[in-house]
């Protein structure tokens, strides 16, 4: 009980802190919305029905990747800056308690970016996205955006050793793109690429929410999106108080 | 007055201190260099021994880079010794990392270390709930610290919007929000204007009352004076001196201290005074434009002549001379060679 309270709590005043920026909250709907426009001018050429859809549903669900891969690996060393990490490690709470609300907070607020190209989409290119099973489409993005979450915990994990590590997340966001199938079939890559696809939570995500939106089963596909993102939490939990101790070891917890 | 105890006052086995350092040591690696990289070791702490008891106030006295923080750091689990061991309420630091952080605080000073973008009360909810306060204690818990480090009504605010000063008391509230048994406060009014520092003072001395066992981080020789019930003097990391405050008074007070007002004093002549008899030492202060020659002289000499002759060339301004002061005993520990240094 007191561990659910304590993530609840975390999860609410660290999603207070984000969303209080105006200019960061606008940053995170514009930056996945110009790249939601190329993929739309670009597909928009295909006579293939249903072509749309694919990339309007693909772009909106790269937002949150692109939110968590970009800036949750870079919230901890936002920590660093304001100098509470020492004060976060010096708490006698778990650490990967402490880290896994941070990451899902920012997670969340890739919910606003999926929001805002699918409006975007329909707006201005007036891409409908028809939602057949709208339970099965809201459980399967919150599962992806959790799932998504832990992934982000993982990589937040290295920063508390390596400062610099945060830029491994700006190296992940384009190939996630492609990895992931947001706009390319998966189909279209050497087979040996899908073993690595398959390694990220958002490639079943968006299956799932792929499938509930044409009114197939996405439940395999949300329990294995959950099942590879549990992977990279516990992954994540069992590094953190290793990497922990690297870095009481290396006194890098105070480095900015 | 803030008493609620959930936390429980923590045996400790008996004949031990609360806190216990014992030879305790931290080197650093650091790189030098682009290209070429070199690795050198530096030693930030020394073989730091010292004991604290309950409810006592111990001071760690030393100037920047003397191993403060560092030695600070080891005790709260943020860094681990290279040497030596640590115990707090019996639990080392090291292998009982957790039990140690559930019943200490941690304060350091400056104004980092609170959530800008939160109010006050967000800060201190969020910490509450890492140090596992009861969520039924946490509301009268927090009122009572915002009250007693005199935020009242500013709670709700925004931390960018906080002076200094007010960081710092909403820090001294944090660490105190599971009313941990033993508090660690790293120079916690460096940065406050005197009035501030005052009340930040007030504020400890009410803590050590309330029985708290307290380790304070200064290089403010008075404020040393007025809080700790004893001093440790530390200088190159390691502990040149320790003892309570009249004990290190005693250290100078016999004699007398010689000050000599100087502009463009070189090291060469601060070096001859040094040398001359009946002289115990001898540091230099920058006081605006001038520089003024501290000379420690031993009881029964006479040396005003000698240093004055000794600064030849040298502008020479104001000269006087007065009793010691605790001060003067902790330039001359902090300024003295360190043992096994070159001559």
């Amino acid at each position: 009980m007191r561990v659910l309270r304590l993530v609840a709590v975390s999860y609410w005043l660290h999603l207070k802190m984000i969303a209080v920026s105006v200019f960061e909250g606008v940053f995170q709907v514009i930056w996945p919305i110009y790249f939601a426009t190329v993929a739309f001018l670009l597909y928009g050429r295909s006579d293939e029905p249903g072509v749309l859809v694919y990339a309007g549903l693909g772009a909106a669900v790269m937002g949150i990747w692109s939110v968590v891969t970009t800036t949750a690996s870079g919230l901890l060393q936002r920590e660093r800056w304001l100098g509470t990490l020492e004060l976060l490690v010096a708490s006698p709470t778990r650490f990967a308690l402490v880290l896994v609300p941070i990451t899902t907070a920012m997670a969340s607020l890739g919910l606003f970016s999926l929001v805002s190209t699918l409006l975007w989409a329909w707006l201005l290119f007036g891409i409908t996205v028809p939602v057949a099973s709208p339970l099965a489409f809201v459980v399967s993005i919150l599962v992806s955006v959790f799932s998504v979450a832990l992934l982000g915990f993982l990589l937040s994990v290295a920063v508390v050793r390596y400062r610099t590590a945060w830029a491994m997340g700006n190296l992940l966001e384009y190939p996630g793109w492609l990895l992931c199938g947001f706009l390319v079939p998966l189909t279209l890559f050497p087979s040996w690429v899908s073993w690595i696809s398959y390694a990220l939570p958002p490639t079943w995500g968006m299956q799932a929410i792929r499938a509930s939106a044409h009114g197939e089963s996405p439940w395999l596909d949300v329990v294995m999106c959950l099942l590879v993102g549990l992977v990279y939490g516990v992954v994540g939990a069992l590094l953190s108080e290793t990497v922990l101790r690297s870095a009481r070891r290396h006194a890098t917890l105070s480095l900015t | 007055m803030v008493r609620t105890n959930f936390a429980g006052m923590v045996p400790v086995p008996s004949g031990r201190p609360v806190v216990r350092a014992h030879d305790l040591r931290r080197s650093y690696r650091t790189r030098a260099g682009t290209f070429r990289r070199e690795r050198k070791e530096v030693e930030a702490v020394r073989g730091v021994s010292f004991d604290i008891e309950r409810g006592e106030l111990f001071g760690l006295l030393g100037p920047n880079g003397a191993g403060k923080t560092t030695t600070i750091k080891m005790l709260i689990t943020l860094l681990l010794p290279t040497g030596g061991s640590a115990e707090v309420l019996g639990h080392d630091v090291v292998a009982d990392a957790r039990e140690v952080r559930r019943h200490i605080g941690y304060v350091f000073g400056g104004d980092r270390g609170l959530y800008e973008r939160l109010s006050a009360l967000d800060n201190l909810r969020y910490f509450a709930e890492l140090y596992g306060v009861p969520p039924r204690e946490q509301r009268q818990r927090i009122g009572e610290l915002v009250e007693m480090v005199g935020l009242t009504g500013r709670e709700k605010e925004r931390v960018e919007g906080f002076s200094r000063g007010m960081r710092q008391r909403l820090h001294i509230a944090r660490g105190l929000l599971h009313d941990p048994e033993v508090l660690f406060l790293d120079e916690p009014t460096i940065g406050i204007d005197p009035v501030g520092a005052r009340e930040l003072r007030g504020t400890i001395a009410t803590l050590r009352e309330q029985g708290k066992t307290i380790l304070l981080t200064t290089h403010y020789m008075f404020e040393a004076d007025e809080l700790c019930d004893r001093i440790a003097v530390i200088r190159g990391g390691e502990i040149v001196a320790e003892g309570t405050p009249a004990d290190l008074k005693q250290r100078v007070t016999a004699g007398h201290v010689v000050e000599v007002e100087t502009f463009g004093l070189p090291e060469t002549s601060v070096d001859a005074v040094r040398l001359l008899d009946g002289v115990r030492s001898a540091a230099v202060e920058e006081r605006g434009q001038a520089q003024v020659l501290i000379v420690q002289v031993r009881p029964g000499a006479e040396v005003t002549s000698l240093v004055l002759g000794s600064l030849d060339g040298v502008n020479v301004g104001r000269v006087s001379s007065r009793e010691p002061t605790l001060e003067d005993a902790y330039v001359e520990l902090v300024s003295a060679e360190p043992a096994g240094a070159p001559a």
